[in-house]
Protein backbone atom coordinates (compact mmCIF):
# COMPACT_ATOMS: atom_id res chain seq x y z
CA UNK A 1 0.00 0.00 0.00
CA UNK A 2 1.36 3.58 -1.20
CA UNK A 3 0.44 6.55 0.70
CA UNK A 4 -0.76 8.93 -1.92
CA UNK A 5 1.38 11.79 -3.34
CA UNK A 6 2.62 14.85 -0.47
CA UNK A 7 5.58 16.96 -0.88
CA UNK A 8 7.79 16.34 2.54
CA UNK A 9 9.50 18.89 4.91
CA UNK A 10 12.45 18.76 7.42
CA UNK A 11 11.17 21.36 9.93
CA UNK A 12 14.38 23.06 10.80
CA UNK A 13 13.20 24.18 14.52
CA UNK A 14 9.91 23.98 16.39
CA UNK A 15 9.08 27.78 15.14
CA UNK A 16 9.91 26.79 11.86
CA UNK A 17 7.55 23.71 11.59
CA UNK A 18 4.88 26.45 13.16
CA UNK A 19 5.76 28.70 9.94
CA UNK A 20 5.28 25.69 7.96
CA UNK A 21 1.76 24.76 9.42
CA UNK A 22 0.67 28.47 9.18
CA UNK A 23 1.80 28.47 5.31
CA UNK A 24 0.01 25.44 4.50
CA UNK A 25 -3.22 25.24 6.61
CA UNK A 26 -5.11 22.39 7.10
CA UNK A 27 -3.44 20.73 3.90
CA UNK A 28 -0.04 19.65 6.16
CA UNK A 29 0.45 17.68 8.96
CA UNK A 30 2.98 16.73 11.39
CA UNK A 31 4.97 13.96 11.04
CA UNK A 32 7.10 12.53 14.02
CA UNK A 33 7.45 8.86 14.26
CA UNK A 34 4.35 8.60 11.56
CA UNK A 35 3.05 4.99 13.53
CA UNK A 36 -0.28 6.35 13.59
CA UNK A 37 -0.04 8.66 10.68
CA UNK A 38 1.51 6.63 7.66
CA UNK A 39 -0.70 3.64 8.44
CA UNK A 40 -3.95 5.93 7.56
CA UNK A 41 -2.19 7.43 4.56
CA UNK A 42 -1.12 3.80 3.39
CA UNK A 43 -4.70 2.90 3.71
CA UNK A 44 -5.91 6.45 1.96
CA UNK A 45 -7.84 7.64 4.92
CA UNK A 46 -5.71 10.39 5.62
CA UNK A 47 -4.16 11.90 2.14
CA UNK A 48 -2.14 15.15 3.65
CA UNK A 49 -0.15 17.02 0.81
CA UNK A 50 2.25 18.12 2.95
CA UNK A 51 4.19 16.57 5.61
CA UNK A 52 6.15 18.58 8.57
CA UNK A 53 8.51 16.10 9.94
CA UNK A 54 9.08 17.07 13.60
CA UNK A 55 10.56 13.42 14.67
CA UNK A 56 14.17 14.57 14.84
CA UNK A 57 13.99 18.36 16.24
CA UNK A 58 16.25 17.78 19.72
CA UNK A 59 14.18 20.88 21.31
CA UNK A 60 11.07 17.88 21.39
CA UNK A 61 13.34 15.20 22.81
CA UNK A 62 14.28 13.97 26.05
CA UNK A 63 12.94 13.49 29.74
CA UNK A 64 13.70 16.04 32.52
CA UNK A 65 12.21 16.40 36.35
CA UNK A 66 11.17 20.06 36.57
CA UNK A 67 9.95 20.78 39.99
CA UNK A 68 7.40 18.71 40.94
CA UNK A 69 7.10 17.45 37.33
CA UNK A 70 8.18 15.38 34.86
CA UNK A 71 8.95 17.03 31.13
CA UNK A 72 8.41 14.84 28.28
CA UNK A 73 9.68 15.86 24.67
CA UNK A 74 7.00 15.41 22.43
CA UNK A 75 9.01 13.38 20.00
CA UNK A 76 10.24 11.17 22.82
CA UNK A 77 9.68 7.43 21.57
CA UNK A 78 7.25 5.07 23.97
CA UNK A 79 10.84 3.18 24.12
CA UNK A 80 12.73 5.48 25.96
CA UNK A 81 10.10 6.72 28.14
CA UNK A 82 9.48 2.90 29.26
CA UNK A 83 13.28 2.82 29.51
CA UNK A 84 14.27 6.35 31.32
CA UNK A 85 15.02 5.65 35.03
CA UNK A 86 13.43 8.77 35.72
CA UNK A 87 9.85 7.97 34.59
CA UNK A 88 10.17 4.55 36.12
CA UNK A 89 10.75 6.13 39.78
CA UNK A 90 8.26 9.19 39.44
CA UNK A 91 5.61 8.43 37.12
CA UNK A 92 6.10 4.23 36.49
CA UNK A 93 2.60 4.00 35.77
CA UNK A 94 3.61 6.15 32.45
CA UNK A 95 6.84 4.23 32.03
CA UNK A 96 4.26 0.90 32.34
CA UNK A 97 1.85 2.42 29.76
CA UNK A 98 4.72 3.06 27.09
CA UNK A 99 5.68 -0.50 26.92
CA UNK A 100 2.46 -1.56 26.47
CA UNK A 101 2.31 0.09 22.74
CA UNK A 102 2.23 -2.49 19.98
CA UNK A 103 5.36 -4.14 19.95
CA UNK A 104 8.93 -3.04 19.88
CA UNK A 105 9.56 -2.14 16.68
CA UNK A 106 6.52 0.63 17.01
CA UNK A 107 7.86 1.69 20.30
CA UNK A 108 11.34 2.66 18.64
CA UNK A 109 9.69 4.80 16.17
CA UNK A 110 5.75 5.82 17.88
CA UNK A 111 6.21 9.26 19.98
CA UNK A 112 4.32 10.44 23.04
CA UNK A 113 3.40 13.62 21.15
CA UNK A 114 2.07 11.65 18.40
CA UNK A 115 0.22 9.35 20.26
CA UNK A 116 -1.63 12.33 22.45
CA UNK A 117 -2.18 14.08 18.67
CA UNK A 118 -4.02 11.38 17.58
CA UNK A 119 -5.86 10.37 20.45
CA UNK A 120 -7.29 7.17 19.41
CA UNK A 121 -9.85 6.15 22.69
CA UNK A 122 -8.50 2.98 22.51
CA UNK A 123 -4.78 3.71 23.02
CA UNK A 124 -2.60 3.77 25.62
CA UNK A 125 -0.99 6.75 26.31
CA UNK A 126 -4.18 9.03 26.12
CA UNK A 127 -5.21 7.35 29.29
CA UNK A 128 -1.96 6.68 31.03
CA UNK A 129 -2.63 10.97 30.55
CA UNK A 130 -5.61 10.95 32.03
CA UNK A 131 -4.93 8.99 35.10
CA UNK A 132 -1.96 10.77 36.08
CA UNK A 133 -3.54 13.88 35.60
CA UNK A 134 -0.58 15.36 33.20
CA UNK A 135 -1.46 17.96 30.67
CA UNK A 136 -0.21 18.97 27.43
CA UNK A 137 2.36 22.08 26.40
CA UNK A 138 1.07 23.61 23.31
CA UNK A 139 3.33 25.70 21.28
CA UNK A 140 1.41 28.36 19.09
CA UNK A 141 2.24 31.40 17.63
CA UNK A 142 1.44 33.39 20.20
CA UNK A 143 3.90 30.96 22.74
CA UNK A 144 3.31 28.24 25.03
CA UNK A 145 -0.12 27.07 26.84
CA UNK A 146 -0.71 24.27 28.56
CA UNK A 147 -3.82 21.91 28.29
CA UNK A 148 -4.57 19.59 31.11
CA UNK A 149 -5.43 15.95 30.15
CA UNK A 150 -8.91 16.39 31.00
CA UNK A 151 -9.71 19.51 28.24
CA UNK A 152 -7.32 17.92 25.83
CA UNK A 153 -9.09 15.20 24.40
CA UNK A 154 -12.50 16.80 22.50
CA UNK A 155 -14.01 14.00 20.54
CA UNK A 156 -13.22 10.77 18.90
CA UNK A 157 -9.67 10.80 17.52
CA UNK A 158 -10.08 15.10 18.25
CA UNK A 159 -7.97 17.28 20.45
CA UNK A 160 -7.82 21.41 21.35
CA UNK A 161 -5.13 21.59 19.00
CA UNK A 162 -5.51 24.22 16.65
CA UNK A 163 -4.19 23.52 13.04
CA UNK A 164 -1.41 26.12 13.38
CA UNK A 165 -0.04 24.26 16.64
CA UNK A 166 2.16 21.93 17.83
CA UNK A 167 2.62 19.65 21.08
CA UNK A 168 5.96 20.38 22.50
CA UNK A 169 5.92 18.74 25.64
CA UNK A 170 4.34 16.39 28.35
CA UNK A 171 3.94 16.77 32.07
CA UNK A 172 3.31 14.72 34.34
CA UNK A 173 3.41 15.20 38.23
CA UNK A 174 5.93 13.65 39.93
CA UNK A 175 4.90 10.58 42.80
CA UNK A 176 7.41 8.18 43.39
CA UNK A 177 6.25 5.55 45.17
CA UNK A 178 2.48 5.95 44.65
CA UNK A 179 0.54 2.78 43.93
CA UNK A 180 -0.92 2.86 40.76
CA UNK A 181 -2.89 0.26 38.57
CA UNK A 182 -2.76 -0.43 34.54
CA UNK A 183 -5.17 -3.14 33.27
CA UNK A 184 -5.60 -3.40 29.34
CA UNK A 185 -7.93 -6.19 28.11
CA UNK A 186 -7.35 -7.24 24.52
CA UNK A 187 -7.80 -10.18 22.42
CA UNK A 188 -5.16 -10.28 20.39
CA UNK A 189 -1.35 -9.45 21.75
CA UNK A 190 0.21 -6.31 20.66
CA UNK A 191 -3.90 -4.54 19.91
CA UNK A 192 -5.65 -1.78 21.30
CA UNK A 193 -7.19 -1.95 24.15
CA UNK A 194 -11.05 -3.53 24.15
CA UNK A 195 -11.20 -1.95 27.62
CA UNK A 196 -8.31 -0.17 29.60
CA UNK A 197 -8.53 1.27 32.88
CA UNK A 198 -5.57 3.15 35.22
CA UNK A 199 -5.69 4.28 38.49
CA UNK A 200 -3.35 6.22 40.55
CA UNK A 201 -3.93 7.89 43.65
CA UNK A 202 -7.73 8.52 43.28
CA UNK A 203 -7.80 9.34 39.45
CA UNK A 204 -9.25 6.52 37.89
CA UNK A 205 -9.66 6.67 33.72
CA UNK A 206 -11.00 4.70 30.87
CA UNK A 207 -9.87 3.59 27.66
CA UNK A 208 -12.45 3.22 24.95
CA UNK A 209 -15.41 3.51 26.81
CA UNK A 210 -16.50 6.46 24.49
CA UNK A 211 -15.42 8.81 21.84
CA UNK A 212 -12.35 10.07 24.57
CA UNK A 213 -10.62 8.63 27.43
CA UNK A 214 -13.03 8.82 30.27
CA UNK A 215 -12.34 9.63 34.29
CA UNK A 216 -14.50 7.32 35.76
CA UNK A 217 -15.69 10.21 38.00
CA UNK A 218 -18.66 8.29 39.99
CA UNK A 219 -16.14 5.98 41.09
CA UNK A 220 -13.85 8.32 41.55
CA UNK A 221 -16.52 10.21 44.32
CA UNK A 222 -17.22 7.21 45.87
CA UNK A 223 -13.62 6.39 46.94
CA UNK A 224 -13.30 9.67 48.09
CA UNK A 225 -15.88 9.05 50.21
CA UNK A 226 -14.17 5.79 51.74
CA UNK A 227 -16.20 3.28 49.82
CA UNK A 228 -14.16 0.25 49.76
CA UNK A 229 -12.34 -0.54 46.18
CA UNK A 230 -14.22 -3.41 45.03
CA UNK A 231 -17.69 -1.51 45.42
CA UNK A 232 -16.25 1.76 44.06
CA UNK A 233 -15.34 -0.07 41.04
CA UNK A 234 -18.87 -1.29 40.55
CA UNK A 235 -19.68 2.43 39.50
CA UNK A 236 -17.05 2.28 36.73
CA UNK A 237 -19.34 2.65 34.19
CA UNK A 238 -21.96 5.03 35.46
CA UNK A 239 -22.57 7.51 32.63
CA UNK A 240 -20.49 5.87 30.02
CA UNK A 241 -21.76 5.19 26.39
CA UNK A 242 -18.89 3.04 24.87
CA UNK A 243 -19.44 1.88 21.26
CA UNK A 244 -20.09 -1.38 19.57
CA UNK A 245 -18.11 -3.09 17.10
CA UNK A 246 -16.56 -6.78 16.70
CA UNK A 247 -14.99 -7.13 19.77
CA UNK A 248 -17.33 -5.98 22.28
CA UNK A 249 -20.74 -4.73 22.37
CA UNK A 250 -21.83 -1.95 24.72
CA UNK A 251 -22.98 -4.23 27.56
CA UNK A 252 -20.29 -5.96 28.17
CA UNK A 253 -17.72 -3.06 27.56
CA UNK A 254 -19.63 -1.50 31.03
CA UNK A 255 -18.95 -4.89 32.65
CA UNK A 256 -15.16 -4.78 31.51
CA UNK A 257 -15.36 -0.76 32.55
CA UNK A 258 -16.17 -2.28 36.19
CA UNK A 259 -13.76 -5.72 36.64
CA UNK A 260 -11.04 -3.61 35.30
CA UNK A 261 -11.24 -0.85 37.54
CA UNK A 262 -11.53 -3.17 40.51
CA UNK A 263 -8.52 -4.87 39.17
CA UNK A 264 -6.44 -1.67 38.77
CA UNK A 265 -7.81 -0.29 42.02
CA UNK A 266 -6.37 -3.74 43.65
CA UNK A 267 -3.34 -3.73 41.73
CA UNK A 268 -2.31 -0.21 43.07
CA UNK A 269 -3.06 -1.15 46.84
CA UNK B 1 13.80 14.76 -2.99
CA UNK B 2 17.61 13.70 -2.58
CA UNK B 3 18.63 11.19 -0.03
CA UNK B 4 21.42 10.34 1.44
CA UNK B 5 21.71 6.70 3.63
CA UNK B 6 24.24 4.47 4.26
CA UNK B 7 22.60 1.20 3.56
CA UNK B 8 24.68 -1.57 4.89
CA UNK B 9 27.81 0.27 5.50
CA UNK B 10 27.84 1.91 2.24
CA UNK B 11 26.92 5.55 1.49
CA UNK B 12 24.34 6.32 -1.30
CA UNK B 13 22.21 9.17 -2.34
CA UNK B 14 19.47 8.38 -4.32
CA UNK B 15 16.56 10.96 -5.74
CA UNK B 16 13.42 9.39 -4.01
CA UNK B 17 9.88 9.99 -3.86
CA UNK B 18 8.50 11.20 -0.48
CA UNK B 19 6.11 8.70 -0.24
CA UNK B 20 8.66 5.73 -1.19
CA UNK B 21 8.47 3.62 1.79
CA UNK B 22 12.02 2.42 3.08
CA UNK B 23 11.29 -1.21 2.51
CA UNK B 24 10.39 -0.44 -1.42
CA UNK B 25 13.52 2.00 -1.21
CA UNK B 26 15.70 -1.10 0.43
CA UNK B 27 14.20 -3.69 -2.08
CA UNK B 28 13.81 -1.98 -5.30
CA UNK B 29 15.94 1.25 -5.41
CA UNK B 30 18.97 -0.46 -3.28
CA UNK B 31 17.80 -4.21 -4.69
CA UNK B 32 18.28 -5.28 -1.12
CA UNK B 33 15.74 -8.16 -0.98
CA UNK B 34 16.01 -9.61 2.26
CA UNK B 35 13.40 -7.07 4.27
CA UNK B 36 10.09 -8.61 3.24
CA UNK B 37 6.49 -6.85 2.79
CA UNK B 38 3.99 -9.10 4.51
CA UNK B 39 1.11 -7.94 6.17
CA UNK B 40 2.15 -4.12 5.03
CA UNK B 41 0.39 -2.76 8.29
CA UNK B 42 3.05 -2.90 10.81
CA UNK B 43 1.98 -5.96 12.43
CA UNK B 44 4.00 -8.94 10.99
CA UNK B 45 7.60 -7.97 11.54
CA UNK B 46 8.85 -9.08 8.07
CA UNK B 47 10.57 -5.99 6.85
CA UNK B 48 12.31 -5.47 10.11
CA UNK B 49 15.43 -3.44 9.49
CA UNK B 50 18.23 -1.81 12.12
CA UNK B 51 18.24 1.92 11.47
CA UNK B 52 20.51 4.44 13.70
CA UNK B 53 20.82 8.45 13.69
CA UNK B 54 23.96 9.55 12.65
CA UNK B 55 26.63 9.97 15.49
CA UNK B 56 24.50 7.23 17.69
CA UNK B 57 26.08 4.49 19.26
CA UNK B 58 25.57 1.05 18.82
CA UNK B 59 23.92 -0.65 15.58
CA UNK B 60 20.81 0.90 15.61
CA UNK B 61 16.88 -0.08 16.71
CA UNK B 62 14.83 -2.46 15.12
CA UNK B 63 11.83 -0.58 13.24
CA UNK B 64 9.43 -2.09 10.61
CA UNK B 65 10.20 -0.23 7.24
CA UNK B 66 6.65 -0.82 5.97
CA UNK B 67 6.27 1.95 7.97
CA UNK B 68 8.86 4.30 7.65
CA UNK B 69 9.05 6.70 4.51
CA UNK B 70 12.94 6.73 2.55
CA UNK B 71 13.17 10.61 3.68
CA UNK B 72 12.56 9.79 7.05
CA UNK B 73 15.64 7.52 7.01
CA UNK B 74 17.45 10.72 5.60
CA UNK B 75 21.19 10.80 6.92
CA UNK B 76 20.20 7.25 8.97
CA UNK B 77 22.57 4.23 8.93
CA UNK B 78 20.34 1.62 7.76
CA UNK B 79 21.46 -2.46 8.19
CA UNK B 80 19.32 -4.87 6.70
CA UNK B 81 19.68 -9.20 6.77
CA UNK B 82 22.23 -8.63 3.87
CA UNK B 83 25.05 -6.67 5.52
CA UNK B 84 24.74 -8.86 8.56
CA UNK B 85 27.45 -11.52 7.82
CA UNK B 86 31.27 -10.37 7.77
CA UNK B 87 33.75 -11.74 5.36
CA UNK B 88 31.65 -15.04 4.42
CA UNK B 89 31.27 -15.38 8.21
CA UNK B 90 27.83 -15.63 8.97
CA UNK B 91 26.54 -13.08 11.93
CA UNK B 92 26.00 -15.14 15.26
CA UNK B 93 22.70 -14.56 15.33
CA UNK B 94 22.17 -15.84 11.97
CA UNK B 95 24.63 -18.55 12.78
CA UNK B 96 22.32 -19.78 15.37
CA UNK B 97 19.51 -19.57 13.41
CA UNK B 98 20.93 -22.07 11.42
CA UNK B 99 22.30 -24.62 13.85
CA UNK B 100 18.82 -24.42 15.40
CA UNK B 101 16.93 -24.39 12.58
CA UNK B 102 15.15 -21.44 13.61
CA UNK B 103 12.77 -21.14 10.34
CA UNK B 104 10.31 -23.51 8.42
CA UNK B 105 9.13 -21.31 4.73
CA UNK B 106 11.90 -18.61 5.43
CA UNK B 107 9.46 -15.41 4.46
CA UNK B 108 10.17 -14.42 8.68
CA UNK B 109 13.41 -15.06 8.51
CA UNK B 110 15.02 -12.02 7.58
CA UNK B 111 13.20 -9.87 10.10
CA UNK B 112 13.40 -12.96 12.75
CA UNK B 113 16.80 -12.22 12.67
CA UNK B 114 17.14 -8.22 12.64
CA UNK B 115 14.35 -7.91 15.29
CA UNK B 116 16.92 -10.63 17.19
CA UNK B 117 20.19 -8.76 16.38
CA UNK B 118 17.77 -5.61 18.07
CA UNK B 119 16.37 -7.39 20.93
CA UNK B 120 20.19 -8.90 21.93
CA UNK B 121 21.70 -5.13 21.24
CA UNK B 122 19.52 -4.21 24.35
CA UNK B 123 18.99 -6.98 26.40
CA UNK B 124 22.48 -9.42 25.66
CA UNK B 125 21.27 -12.10 27.99
CA UNK B 126 17.08 -12.20 27.71
CA UNK B 127 15.57 -15.05 29.51
CA UNK B 128 13.07 -17.11 27.45
CA UNK B 129 10.08 -14.84 28.54
CA UNK B 130 12.58 -11.75 27.87
CA UNK B 131 12.55 -13.13 24.23
CA UNK B 132 8.96 -14.44 23.47
CA UNK B 133 8.18 -10.60 24.36
CA UNK B 134 11.04 -9.02 22.69
CA UNK B 135 9.74 -10.81 19.32
CA UNK B 136 6.44 -9.96 19.63
CA UNK B 137 6.29 -7.76 16.66
CA UNK B 138 7.59 -10.79 14.43
CA UNK B 139 4.71 -13.33 13.14
CA UNK B 140 5.56 -16.61 11.70
CA UNK B 141 2.63 -18.17 10.52
CA UNK B 142 4.10 -21.76 10.02
CA UNK B 143 4.00 -21.18 13.82
CA UNK B 144 7.83 -22.00 14.14
CA UNK B 145 7.92 -20.15 17.32
CA UNK B 146 10.16 -22.74 19.52
CA UNK B 147 12.88 -23.29 17.33
CA UNK B 148 13.45 -19.31 16.66
CA UNK B 149 12.85 -18.95 20.54
CA UNK B 150 16.02 -21.23 21.11
CA UNK B 151 17.79 -20.10 18.29
CA UNK B 152 17.73 -16.56 20.02
CA UNK B 153 18.59 -17.96 23.54
CA UNK B 154 21.62 -20.07 21.55
CA UNK B 155 22.41 -16.73 20.11
CA UNK B 156 22.99 -15.15 23.32
CA UNK B 157 25.15 -17.61 24.89
CA UNK B 158 27.21 -17.57 22.26
CA UNK B 159 27.35 -13.24 23.36
CA UNK B 160 26.09 -12.29 19.69
CA UNK B 161 24.76 -9.27 21.52
CA UNK B 162 28.28 -7.82 21.96
CA UNK B 163 28.80 -8.03 18.12
CA UNK B 164 25.67 -6.09 17.09
CA UNK B 165 27.04 -3.35 14.46
CA UNK B 166 30.11 -5.10 14.41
Amino acid sequence: MIPAPFDYVAAQSPAHALDLLDSHGDEAKLLAGGHSLLPMMKLRLAAPSVLIDIGRLAELTGIRAEGDELVIGAATPHAALAASELVRADAPLLAHAAAQVGDPQIRHRGTIGGSLAHADPAADLPMALLALGGSVDVLGRDGTRNVVADDFFTGFFETSLAEDELIAAVRVPRRPGQGWGYQKFVRRANDWAIVGAAAVGGRIALANMGPVPLRARAAERALAEGVPAAEAAELAADDTEPGEDVHADRDYRRHLARILTRRALEQRG
Amino acid sequence: MQVELTVNGRRRTDEVEPRLLLVHYLREVCGLRAANVGCDTTSCGACTVLMKGAGEPGGGTSVKSCTVLAVQANGQEVTTAEGLATGGDLHPVQAAFRQEHGLQCGFCTPGMVMATVGLLSENPHPTEAEVREGLEGNFCRCTGYHNIVRAVLAAAQADAGTEVGA
